[in-house]
């Protein structure tokens, strides 16, 4: 017979002014089990705190029942009181019966009526609860960051600059991220390569950073503080230990193959350095291309290498490590515009390019060194037109979303041309300008005034006449058509989250929302976490956005790891789904629902009669559970339950407020 | 190959060259066309502008008698207009039972929307349409550079008509390649030619005509060549016309491309009504024909 | 145990609600000392999809008026998904429960974040003002009754 100690609490008179306190004692004195109940001023006060343990010790008491306020407040309070009595802390229920009694209702009888129900309610409920352990679980004090673009790095320096052990994983042979393609960034026109070069060689020097470059994610399992990873390390064909980067092999390579970093308006060789800055500085062999691995002839770099650091027979390997906590920061890519388009050539037309081409157009270290010339014929061109929200804000072709940094990099590369072409005309067709972020409208404004003319419709259609694009569209604040002849077309066209994402999230048990970027636990109050514990999120694979926002966001997920790794293992709530296997009938509806992964349907030996047969049933890993309860609501057996909130208990509370 | 065949009012008139060239290639290659008995008018421009049942009940009655001839066959229409309004109907008919039946009420006959319509470009584009035509060529227009204008309504609205694309459609320049004759990639494919606003609103509507003969132009092409009598006659009649009033000298005959194929598999001038173009077309098919040793 | 009947008959409702949103906005109204009706008592979950149709039923058996299930947000659950299961429960059970000859205003979920301390009270208020208009639910108490009645005595 459970022996339960009732505690009701005055709050000075916050209570006690609209309820009988000591009738609410008097009346649960009567309840089955209770072998003990009185009144307080203040129960939360240390000499209230050393009443209840005194009458722990003198009535043998095995579980408490607080009448206060509510369990958001005081809880944890005394749970901790109880850690030092031999009452287990989860052998505690708390009846809330100042906010959702006696500071709601007025009639006295009324309120102790209702008070003396609440507690009643209480009771029956610590009368079932049983004593639950919180268990430690130890935190591997080594972060994993997904993706080596600006957000990448600046979350794997900031967390190495703390003292803990990051890896950063880049499917690429360099790190750099779209950043690093870009010439200059708005608003203060800083040179992009200038402001993150030194951050990826950073990276590269750091102690506390191990950098894995041609790497992609394998499989994840485990929990928060406790993640195993498997990565898969794609095979190189060069070997980076002896390698020192002369590149002298890149110089003797026959095979041309168009340079993606480049944007394809250039050529890089079949072996290859993405970049001149590229981390590391050493070549890779791209397996698609490369005559040897293809066709089995040639084998040039290998004879020209002066350390033999070529090797053709390299394979993909994989390799497994432990991590606390997981920062994805993958990205985006922009859309694929050609397919969405027809209207604007399709693609058929060399001189329409996307705004990430423009960048290596205008990019001192891009195929033209920087001089903006059209790639059909390359000269210099005077009439411009750029186009924005190319696939955004255009959910009938592209996407619904506005991706946020189009308008000002458009600004920019207005600028750009006005400011390297003289006598040039540029037109940028806008929807909306729009400049939300410190310094941005002043930078829009100096590019009108630079001379920029804006436009404000759509372009519905690019034909090319005589060598030059005819940009047909509306200038809705005139309301009449325009036709602008242009030499080149910048398309200003939609973020939208990187290749592979998908498997990512899915290898990751995080959610994507219906564009396909990450979902963040909540939209403003947690907006670098996942509902995963311990997978974080940095920059634009969560959505578009612009660097300084991609930074801040990559120091915050930054600062969250850190936090986490503070502590060298973590407590975690007892209060779990729990599957009575016997029960469990293996319909996996607690699977489906379940919005963290953490059930899943193994099999077990079991037996029928004398017959040893394997059956389905559910599991639950405790790490991932939070606790919410769906799952045992969906349980047609009764197999799951949840532990602190059983089915049991809940019943029995219905019992007791329906009396 | 069969089908059942609705020519509209344009082919005994302005479609003339159209009508004489399908005729002709189906006497080459066999193919068969039924004429739906006692047919009316498709509706187009007046019907649908005026009155939404109308327009749909004018193309179905067509259609019924089709079906009541019990061939049980696709029904071809040459004019774009024409099935663009039988399209509407068959699938108006096919995704609304109500609408069927309602439209069964109005023409006070059975219709029961089985036969797809189809357009001179969707049934030349059949495999084995291609290979008969190719079977049957024996002359070729070898480097004729050709621009394919398909207008607006064989592949608009693309709920309706299931086009593959609306901005960049391929289907005629496969066909036209057939003859030898190389389609040039240009860009106004799919544009308004104007339509009937070229009778009731030609100021508005004739550089409409200018802006498809000059994007043609500009991208090399020699000869446009449609799939639609209204097009067809729009561009032939109205270019010299503008390099009348305009003093430009664009020098694009108008062909529909069954022409060419008519031509490739022996037709003579006369035969497919040649002399019937406003605009000069003979020389430049006779230079081509010549070039390749004809 | 007798139904009650009398004048002054006060209907007693069960509010179901998240611990997460609702119950802090229940917490909430009681900080900013609004009045409602002390016949709602609230049970608190951890999601308003820990809700077991059970508990409803039983309510319901057990002779309550009303039964209220409250939680985040759709789109705002603390447990990322846990509301549209609740909604989707929601549907069915109500419909189950009509079926079953119970007033489908007597089961009713509602949606009430932290912050809607006044929402908490006017919904309260309003759903305790509807049930007493319904009057006292018997249904499956009578059937409880006659059913298990007979042969207790």
């Amino acid at each position: 017979m459970s022996r339960i100690g009732v505690f009701v609490c005055h709050c000075g008179t916050n209570i006690a002014g609209t309820v009988d306190v000591a009738r609410v004692a008097e009346a649960m004195k009567a309840e089955p089990g209770v072998v003990f109940a009185t009144d307080y001023k203040y129960m939360c006060s240390e000499p209230g705190q050393q009443m209840v343990k005194d009458m722990i010790k003198e009535h043998k008491l095995d579980r408490i029942v607080i009448c206060s306020c509510t369990p958001r407040m005081h809880e944890n309070t005394f749970r901790k009181m109880l850690k030092d009595t031999d009452v287990n802390p989860y052998m505690l229920e708390i009846a809330n019966i100042r906010e959702q009694c006696s500071w709601v209702h007025t009639d006295k009888e009324k309120a102790t009526e209702k008070a003396i129900a609440l507690a009643r309610m209480a009771v029956a409920k610590v009368g079932r609860d049983f004593p639950l352990f919180t268990s430690t679980i130890p935190i591997h004090k080594k972060a994993l960051v997904i993706g080596g673009g600006i957000a990448g790095i600046q979350a794997a320096l900031d967390i190495a600059d703390a003292g803990y052990q990051v890896t950063l994983l880049e499917r690429e042979p360099s790190i750099g991220g779209r950043m690093v393609m870009l010439d200059k960034t708005f608003p203060t026109l800083d040179c992009s390569a200038c402001i993150s070069t030194p951050k990826m060689v950073e990276v590269s020097a750091h102690p506390n950073i191990e950098l894995r470059t041609s790497c992609e994610l394998e499989d994840v399992s485990g929990y928060v503080g406790n993640f195993e990873v498997t990565i898969r390390q794609k095979a190189r064909y060069v070997n980076h230990d002896i390698c020192t980067g002369c590149g002298l092999c890149e110089t003797k390579c026959p095979t041309k193959v168009i340079s993606e970093f480049n944007q394809g308006m250039s050529e890089r060789r079949a072996i290859y350095k993405s970049f001149a800055q590229a981390v590391p500085a050493k070549p890779v062999i791209d397996p698609d291309h490369c005559r040897k691995l293809q066709e089995g002839k040639c084998g040039v770099c290998q004879a020209v290498c002066p350390l033999k650091a070529i090797n053709f027979e390299d394979k993909d390997t994989t390799f497994t490590d432990t991590y606390g906590a997981i920062i994805v920061s993958t990205g985006y890519q922009l859309i694929q515009w050609q397919d969405l388009y027809p209207e604007y050539g399709g693609g058929r037309f060399k001189d329409v390019i996307s705004g990430l081409q423009f960048e290596r157009l205008v990019n001192a270290s891009g195929p033209t060194e920087g001089h903006i010339l059209r790639p059909s014929d390359q000269t210099e061109p005077k009439d411009v037109v750029i186009v924005k929200c190319v696939g955004s804000r255009d959910p009938k072709k592209g996407k619904s979303y506005c991706s946020r940094a189009c308008c000002m990099y458009a600004a920019k590369h207005a600028h750009q041309i006005l400011e390297k072409i003289p006598d040039s005309n540029v037109y940028v067709f806008y929807m909306d300008v729009r400049t939300p972020g410190k310094g941005y409208e002043e930078f829009y404004d100096r590019t009108r005034k630079d001379g920029a003319n804006y436009i404000r419709g759509r372009v519905a259609k690019i034909y090319k006449e005589g060598g030059r694009l005819i940009c047909r569209g509306e200038d809705s604040l005139l309301g009449r058509q325009v036709t602008v002849e242009a030499d080149l077309v910048i398309l200003e066209t939609a973020m939208v989250p990187a290749d592979g994402i998908g498997e990512v999230v899915h290898k990751l048990g995080i959610a994507m929302d219906a564009d396909g970027w990450v979902q963040e636990a909540h939209p403003k109050l947690r907006p670098v976490e996942t509902q995963t514990a311990g997978v974080y999120l940095a920059g634009t694979c969560q959505g578009p956005k612009d660097i300084p926002d991609t930074v801040a966001q990559a120091s915050a997920a930054a600062a969250k790891v850190c936090g986490l790794f503070s502590k060298s293992e973590m407590e975690t709530s007892p209060m779990t789904s729990k599957v009575d296997q016997s029960k469990c009938c293996g319909c996996g509806h607690c699977e489906v629902c379940c919005p963290y992964k953490a059930i899943t349907l193994v099999e077990i030996d079991d037996r029928e009669g004398p017959k040893k047969i394997r059956r389905t049933v559910a599991s639950v890993n405790s790490g991932l559970c939070q606790g919410c309860g769906c799952c045992a609501a969906a349980c047609r057996t009764g197999a799951i339950d949840l532990l602190g909130f059983t089915n049991d208990q809940i019943l029995r509370e219905v019992d007791a407020l329906c009396q | 190959m069969q089908f059942s065949y609705y020519p509209g009012c344009s082919m005994d008139t302005t479609g003339i060259t159209y009508k004489l060239s399908i005729e002709y290639i189906c006497s080459k290659i066999g193919l068969v066309l039924h004429e739906i008995p006692d047919w009316n008018c498709c509706g187009a421009t007046a019907a649908h502008s005026k009155n939404k049942m109308l327009a749909l009940a004018l193309p179905a009655r067509n259609l019924a008698q089709a079906e009541e001839e019990g061939l049980d066959l696709d029904v071809a229409v040459p004019c774009a207009s024409c099935y663009s309004r039988m399209k509407h109907t068959v699938v108006a008919a096919r995704q609304d039972e109500n609408m069927r039946r309602k439209l069964e009420e109005i023409i006070g006959m059975p219709y029961k929307a089985k036969a797809d319509v189809l357009n001179f470009l969707e049934i030349f584009s059949r495999p084995e349409m291609k290979r008969a035509c190719q079977e049957k060529m024996y002359r070729t227009l070898k480097g004729m550079k050709v621009a394919c204008y398909y207008g607006c309504l064989t592949s608009r609205p693309v709920e309706v008509t299931g086009a593959s694309s609306t901005e960049n459609p391929m289907e005629m320049d496969e066909i036209v390649a057939l003859t030898g004759a190389e389609p040039v990639e240009w860009d106004f494919k799919t544009e308004c030619c104007g339509a009937s606003h070229q009778v009731d609103a030609p100021k508005a509507a004739r550089p409409l005509i200018e802006r498809i003969i000059r994007n043609a132009k500009a991208n090399k092409a020699q000869a446009i060549i449609t799939a639609c009598p209204l097009c067809n006659l729009n561009l032939d009649m109205r270019e010299g016309e503008i390099n009348k009033a305009k003093g430009t000298r664009y020098d694009l005959p108008v062909y529909q491309f069954t022409e060419l194929l008519a031509v490739c598999m022996g037709a003579g001038a006369k035969d497919i009504g040649i002399h019937k173009h406003f605009f000069p077309a003979f020389d430049l098919l006779n230079e081509y024909l010549r070039k390749a040793g004809d | 145990m007798s139904v009650k009947r009398d004048e002054n008959w006060e209907p007693q409702i069960l509010a179901f609600c998240c611990n997460w949103c609702t119950y802090t906005g229940a917490d909430l109204a009681g900080l900013n000392r609004m009045k409602y009706p002390e016949n709602v008592r609230v049970v608190r979950v951890p999601c308003s999809s820990r809700v077991n149709p059970q508990f409803i039923l039983r309510a319901f058996q057990k002779g309550c008026d009303g039964v209220l299930v409250c939680g985040c947000h759709p789109g705002d659950c603390h447990y990322a998904t846990g509301n549209y299961f609740t909604r989707r429960r929601f549907m069915l059970m109500q419909r189950l429960l009509e079926y079953n000859g119970i007033d489908p205003k007597r089961f009713q979920a509602r949606w009430i974040s932290g912050s809607e301390a006044a929402k908490f009270r006017d919904t309260v208020t309003r759903v305790s003002q509807e049930i007493k208009e319904l009057g006292p639910n018997k249904k499956f108490q009578e059937e409880w009754y006659s059913e298990g009645g007979a042969g207790n005595e």
